[in-house]
Order: structure tokens, then C-alpha cells, then sequence
């Protein structure tokens, strides 16, 4: 029993990584109908640009113009990169999404890979093929709850994690620009005649996702501190698999569907020989949709759907 | 779609307009006699003119390399190339342009199989005195040829029925894994499977057999997807194709008996140049027939309207059944093909790289259409060839261009435009010249 309350722990940071990804990748899906393969990179990029702003206030506070705490620095972190990872999100948009909005939906789908290839490769370019390490920020902490060892980072992503979901989730819910993109999901030609711009909340949409991806880039960086290029990769089409297991273009079903994620390779893990998580968590899904072929929280198929 | 436009190329005008004047008339079989000339040129001249100029030694790739790495040289390369190939290809294809145009005019009266061959011959015979010159341009030739097998293959399930399947390094690897498993046990002594079964002089004839056996495994592996595919697509469908390929591949790691992780090597050397030419053209004959047949067209009336294409008496099931395990068939062939020409394959070969890599060649060269495919297969993998001296940045200028050619033809470059043998191999009639 204690063994399994701890791997849900282990479950819950490891699959919220995941939720946060997805949500990225169906909130661009809600409203366009397109997914951006580069996701999983942004999420790369992100983790990046915050370990850059990380060792840069860590210097700057380092050399006493300016003492932060561990936790200000963290805070600070989360919100520049954000800041900073939403400029990327909207420059993937630009450049690959916008010119290809009435082009089939595949052609986009090859832009974003191309795009992710480039951010690999740019990264590669400007910080060579090391692994870098993400400073420790916050000291850690061990809880022993009745057995189960639980650390305060764990529970900080969780919570930070659960926060932002709650967070879009009223955004989407309650704000105009939510009601927008609620509308663009809904119909998407009507959209424009009723004078929303849908460029902008394209582009909003495009900013929030990789804004989202940069702090569980973070994130990631807190609780396994070796970042390298290629991280984006796995988490990526993890996270992308999640979405579309969730429903297509729900964010209560992204949610869920990375949690889950997360859940099923923890727990296979714990069970199985470790190099057969992939082979069962993948098989898991396919029965899943096999038998549910539109997810969680997804319309039915019909067939007039096109690609 | 735009019609093609080479009946008149008197409408153009200035310098290049003058000079697709002059180039005009002339068939495919001019061009590919000269380029026989031109390699036998190389093949014998070669090496005394790179004494002569200068260079090092044969320009290998059209002096790609030394462009990017020598700047010092280009003059030297650049007359290399004139002499070599421009001025001779240019001379014996116009020179020839109404002998070429007799003679394909002749080949044309028989029954289409024998200019076929003849072209087919010419062809294999220019690229086989090319690549002589190294074993760089052998290898390089095989793995653009199978490359043009699983794009192909793949354009059949994304381009022709318009399904956004993900699975094909999945089924390239069951193929590679299955043939290499069948040479292997049969013909070579291994660490894993012990000394040969059957006497080595066996192993080229048995050959074709082992890669059927892959083809056949992999589409075995194929109604995994084909069969969800009666209920969904799209997404969905890409998700489980994507899922069969991460299954595929942990499997084959977990797998102790075919090496795991580490892999599996020693494929005896069966796959040389002619072998995989003759499986290469084999696939695209195969294939341009298939899409062509009344069960390719059924294929275009799934993608375009499921239901339409039901009412009007298409079998939607069997159609996506047959075309699936029909592109993985060719899929896994490839991949025999791909385990016998590196002579070691390992389970990460078969990863997400791959699949962007084949997705690129299927939407560079464009959608439905065979002609697409090859272009896609054939330019892609010689850019990254010729591009590889400049090492990473190859990863910027590759991805670069694939996002301007989806950004300026969203379809790929040469979509939708059906192959059709007669009409390449046709003499050219122009009107200063009689056919």
C-alpha cells in the first residue's frame, strides 16, 4: 500500500508534465484544427530559456546587487520564461501555421516537424551537444508521510501544475478572449463575420500553449535537472498522444488524458521490467481507442470528417 | 493543378527561353544516351583530367562537397563538371535529337515491355558506370532507391487515400527484421542463430523470398491499423499508427533473440546495386499499376468522401484493408532491402527521425502522384548528401526548404499527376523535325 501511495505521488509530478504539454497541443487543435508538431520542441525551448534566466538571476543574485531568495528566483523564472517562450509559440505561428490555415491539414503538419528540427538543431548550434544542468533553486525537503517519502518539489509541480490548468481553464471559461476561442473551436467561419480577429486569437492561443509548455519546461528542469536538445522529443509525442486520447480539442480530456499517461508508465514501470513500459503504456492506448476511437471527451467519428 | 506546358516552349523568351528551344524536342531517350556518354567519359577520362585540373580527385556528388568545403577548387570542379557532364550530355542530346527520336519512335511500334526495358537498361547502365567510381555513390544510389520505395509506399496510405499514417518506420522495420531473420538463420553463421541452415550458394536466389517474407510480416503488422481504421480517422488514426510504431519498436528492443537494443548485423552481402534496382523499379511498376487499377481509384473516392464512395458501391473496408497491408508490404520490403545494404539494423533506426524523414519525402514530392514520390525520394536524399559537409546546419537548410515548398505548394511539387510510361518514353515531335 505505501509502495503504491508513493508511485502515485511519482505519478502525479510525472503526469502533470505531461497534462501541461497537452494542453498545448489541444488548445491549438480546439480552434485550428491543426496540431503543432513543434509542441514537444517548444517545450524544449522553453526548459532552455528558463535554465538561461535561472543562471542569470541565480549570477545576478550571486553577486549581491540583488539577493533573492531561491524561491523569488523561481517565481521570476517561471514568469520571464513564459514571457519569453510565448514569442517563440507566436513565431511558430507565423511563420508555419498562418500561411498554410487553408492548406491541407497534413502540410501543416509537416511544417511544424520541420519547425521542431530547426529549434533541435538551432539549440545544437548555439550551446553545442552538452547536456546542461538546471541550477537548484529551491533547497529539498522530505516529507515521511506514514511511509511514503514525499519532497516539497514534488508537491510544488503538482500544485504549479494544477494552478495553471485552473488558471486556463477559468481564462477559456470566463474571459472574452476565452469566449473567442470557444467560438473559433465551435465554428470557424462564422468566427470572422461576427468581427473577431482570428489572427490574434491565433495567435493568443498559439502564446498561452507554449507559455504553458515553458513552465513544465521548468518544471521538468526543477525536478530532473539535466536539460539536452532532444528532450522535446519523447515528451512531445507523449503529450501528443494524450491530447488526441483526451478528445479532440478538450482541455478537460488533455488534463486527464496526460495524467493518465503519466499514471499508466509509472505503474507499468512498477510492475513490469522497465523496458517494457513503452511496449504496454502504447498497447494500452491502442485498446483504448480502439474501443473508444474518440477518446475521452471527443465527438464521435463521423465520416465526413475530413483530414 | 496546371496543365503541362512543354508544347510550346516557343513562348518563352530571352537566353533560357532560346535555350529550352534548342532542348526541347529531345526524348528521354536522347537524355539518357548522353548521360551514358557522359559517365563513360568519366569513367575513362576522369581520372586523367582531376590530374590535369587539379583536383584531388573525381568530383563525387557534382562537387557538392567542394563547393561547401574548398571554395578554392570551384573553378577547378566547375570545369570538371562542364567538361564531363554539361558539354557531353548537351552535344550527343541535341546532336542525337532526331536519331533519338527515330529510334523511340521504332521501340514504340513493339509492345510496350521492350522500350521499357531498353530505357530501363540505359538508365541502369549510366547509373551503374556512375556509381563505379566509388563505393560512396553505391551506397548512396541504394539508399536513394529505397528511399523511393517507402515513399512510395507511403503515399499510397497519405497521399492516395488520404489517411495520416504515422506507422510506416514500423513497418519498415518488421520487413528489415523479418528478412534479415530469414538470411540470417539461413545463410550466414551468427552468434545468435548459430551456423548456416542451408549451403551459402543458395543465398542470392532465396534472396527475393526472404524480402517477401518481411513484406509479408509487415503486413501482418499493418491490420493492426487497418482494422481500427473501420471506425476512425484522421487523428485518431494517426495516433494508433503512431502507437504501432512506438510498439514496433519497444518490441523489437525487448526482443533478446533478434539482439534487443543492440541490434542485429551480419546480413550476408546480397543486396547490391542491381538487385536493389530491379526491386526499386518492381515497386513502382507494382504500385503505379495498383493506384491506377479501379481499386486505386477506389482509394481516392475513400479520401475524398467516405460516404459518397460507399453509396456508389465502393467496399470502404476492403479497400482500406488491401491498401494498407498493400503500402506495408512495399514498406517492409524496402526495409529488407535498407537491413541488407547497412548489414546491420538496429531498433532505433526505426524511430520518429525516420518518420519525419519519409513524411518529408511523400510532402516535398507531392500527394498522389508516383512521379511526386520519386522526385520527393530521389532530391531529398541527394540534398542531404550533398549537403553533409556542412554538417548541423544541413538540419536548418533541410527543414528550411521543406516549410517554403508546403508554405508555396501546400500539395507538394508535382501532385496529383499520374505516371504514365507511354507518354515518358514517347518521341517528341517538334515541328521543325519530323518524328
Amino acid at each position: 500500500m505505501v509502495f503504491f501511495f508513493q508511485n502515485l505521488i511519482n505519478a502525479l509530478q510525472w503526469g502533470s508534465f505531461y497534462a501541461m504539454i497537452a494542453l498545448g497541443y489541444s488548445m491549438v487543435y480546439s480552434i485550428l484544427m491543426l496540431f503543432n508538431f513543434a509542441h514537444g520542441d517548444i517545450f524544449m525551448v522553453g526548459a532552455y530559456i528558463g535554465f538561461g534566466v535561472a543562471t542569470g538571476l541565480v549570477a545576478l543574485s550571486a553577486s549581491g546587487f540583488l539577493a533573492l531568495p531561491g524561491w523569488m528566483i523561481l517565481v521570476l523564472t517561471i514568469l520571464l520564461s513564459m514571457f519569453l517562450t510565448s514569442f517563440v509559440g507566436m513565431i511558430v505561428e507565423r511563420v508555419g501555421y498562418r500561411p498554410l490555415r487553408d492548406a491541407p491539414r497534413a502540410s501543416a503538419a509537416i511544417t511544424g516537424l520541420m519547425i521542431g528540427i530547426m529549434l533541435e538543431t538551432g539549440n545544437l548550434i548555439l550551446l553545442g551537444a552538452r547536456r546542461v544542468s538546471f541550477p537548484p533553486l529551491i533547497e529539498s525537503v522530505t516529507y515521511n508521510v506514514g511511509g511514503v517519502f514525499v519532497t516539497n518539489k514534488k508537491i510544488m509541480i503538482v500544485l504549479v501544475s494544477l494552478s495553471f490548468m485552473l488558471a486556463l481553464h477559468l481564462f477559456v471559461q470566463k474571459t472574452r478572449y476565452g469566449m473567442a476561442m470557444r467560438a473559433m473551436a465551435f465554428d470557424y467561419v462564422v468566427v470572422p463575420l461576427l468581427g473577431i480577429p482570428i489572427n490574434t486569437i491565433a495567435r493568443l492561443t498559439f502564446a498561452i500553449g507554449s507559455a504553458l509548455a515553458a513552465v513544465a519546461g521548468i518544471l521538468f528542469g526543477v525536478a530532473y535537472p539535466v536539460l539536452d536538445p532532444y528532450m522535446g522529443i519523447v515528451f512531445g509525442w507523449k503529450a501528443f498522444v494524450a491530447a488526441i486520447l483526451g478528445g479532440r480539442g478538450s482541455i478537460m480530456g488533455a488534463t486527464l488524458a496526460g495524467f493518465l499517461m503519466g499514471f499508466i508508465e509509472i505503474f507499468v514501470a512498477m510492475v513490469f521490467p522497465s523496458t517494457l513500459r513503452d511496449l504496454i503504456a502504447y498497447s494500452i492506448i491502442l485498446l483504448i481507442l480502439v474501443f473508444r476511437p474518440h477518446g475521452f471527451f471527443g465527438e464521435p467519428y463521423s465520416a465526413r470528417l475530413r483530414l | 493543378m496546371e496543365e503541362i506546358n512543354d508544347t510550346h516552349p516557343s513562348k518563352k523568351k530571352g537566353a533560357l527561353g532560346g535555350l529550352t528551344s534548342v532542348f526541347s524536342g529531345i526524348p528521354v531517350l536522347g537524355w539518357l544516351l548522353g548521360a551514358l556518354v557522359a559517365v563513360i567519359l568519366e569513367h575513362y577520362l576522369g581520372d586523367p583530367l582531376v590530374d590535369r585540373i587539379g583536383l584531388d580527385k573525381i568530383p563525387v556528388l557534382f562537387g557538392a562537397v567542394i563547393i561547401l568545403k574548398k571554395p578554392l577548387m570551384i573553378p577547378g570542379a566547375a570545369v570538371f563538371l562542364l567538361l564531363i557532364y554539361v558539354i557531353p550530355i548537351a552535344v550527343v542530346a541535341r546532336a542525337g535529337k532526331s536519331f533519338s527520336n527515330r529510334l523511340a519512335g521504332k521501340l514504340m511500334e513493339f509492345p510496350i515491355a521492350v522500350p521499357t526495358l531498353v530505357h530501363l537498361g540505359l538508365l541502369y547502365g549510366a547509373i551503374h558506370i556512375w556509381s563505379d567510381v566509388s563505393a560512396y555513390r553505391v551506397l548512396t544510389l541504394k539508399l536513394m532507391f529505397v528511399a523511393i520505395m517507402l515513399t512510395l509506399s507511403l503515399n499510397v496510405i497519405n497521399g492516395y487515400m488520404g489517411e495520416f499514417s504515422c506507422s510506416h518506420p514500423g513497418f519498415m522495420a518488421l520487413g528489415a527484421y523479418g528478412a534479415s531473420v530469414f538470411t540470417v538463420l539461413l545463410f550466414s553463421s551468427d552468434r545468435l542463430f548459430g551456423d548456416p541452415l542451408l549451403p551459402e550458394a543458395l543465398g542470392p536466389f532465396l534472396f527475393p523470398v526472404g524480402l517477401i517474407f518481411g513484406g509479408l510480416i509487415a503486413s501482418l503488422g499493418a491490420l493492426v491499423i487497418a482494422i481500427p481504421s473501420f471506425r476512425t480517422r484522421g487523428d485518431y488514426l494517426a495516433i494508433i499508427s503512431l502507437a504501432f510504431l512506438f510498439i514496433v519498436k519497444s518490441m523489437i528492443e525487448n526482443l533478446e533473440f533478434v539482439g534487443g537494443p543492440r541490434g542485429l548485423s551480419g546480413q550476408p552481402n546480397y543486396a547490391n546495386l542491381p538487385t536493389v534496382f530491379i526491386w526499386a523499379v518492381l515497386c513502382v511498376w507494382i504500385i503505379n499499376n495498383f493506384v491506377r487499377s479501379t481499386l486505386g481509384k477506389a482509394l481516392n473516392a475513400v479520401r475524398d468522401d467516405e460516404v459518397a464512395a460507399d453509396a456508389m458501391t465502393v467496399n470502404t473496408r476492403r479497400t482500406k484493408m488491401v491498401a494498407f497491408m498493400f503500402a506495408a508490404f512495399w514498406a517492409g520490403v524496402a526495409g529488407g532491402l535498407y537491413a541488407h545494404v547497412l548489414r546491420y539494423v538496429n531498433p532505433g533506426t526505426f524511430g520518429i527521425q525516420k518518420l519525419a524523414e519519409v513524411l518529408a519525402m511523400v510532402y516535398f514530392g507531392g500527394l498522389n502522384s508516383v512521379y511526386g514520390s520519386i522526385t520527393g525520394a530521389v532530391s531529398l536524399s541527394l540534398l542531404g548528401e550533398a549537403l553533409r559537409p556542412l554538417e548541423i546546419f544541413k538540419w536548418i537548410i533541410i527543414p528550411l526548404l521543406l516549410i517554403l515548398v508546403m508554405i508555396f505548394r501546400p500539395t507538394g511539387l508535382i501532385a496529383f499527376r499520374e505516371f504514365d510510361v507511354r507518354k515518358v518514353m514517347q518521341p517528341k515531335s517538334n515541328s521543325d523535325d519530323e518524328v
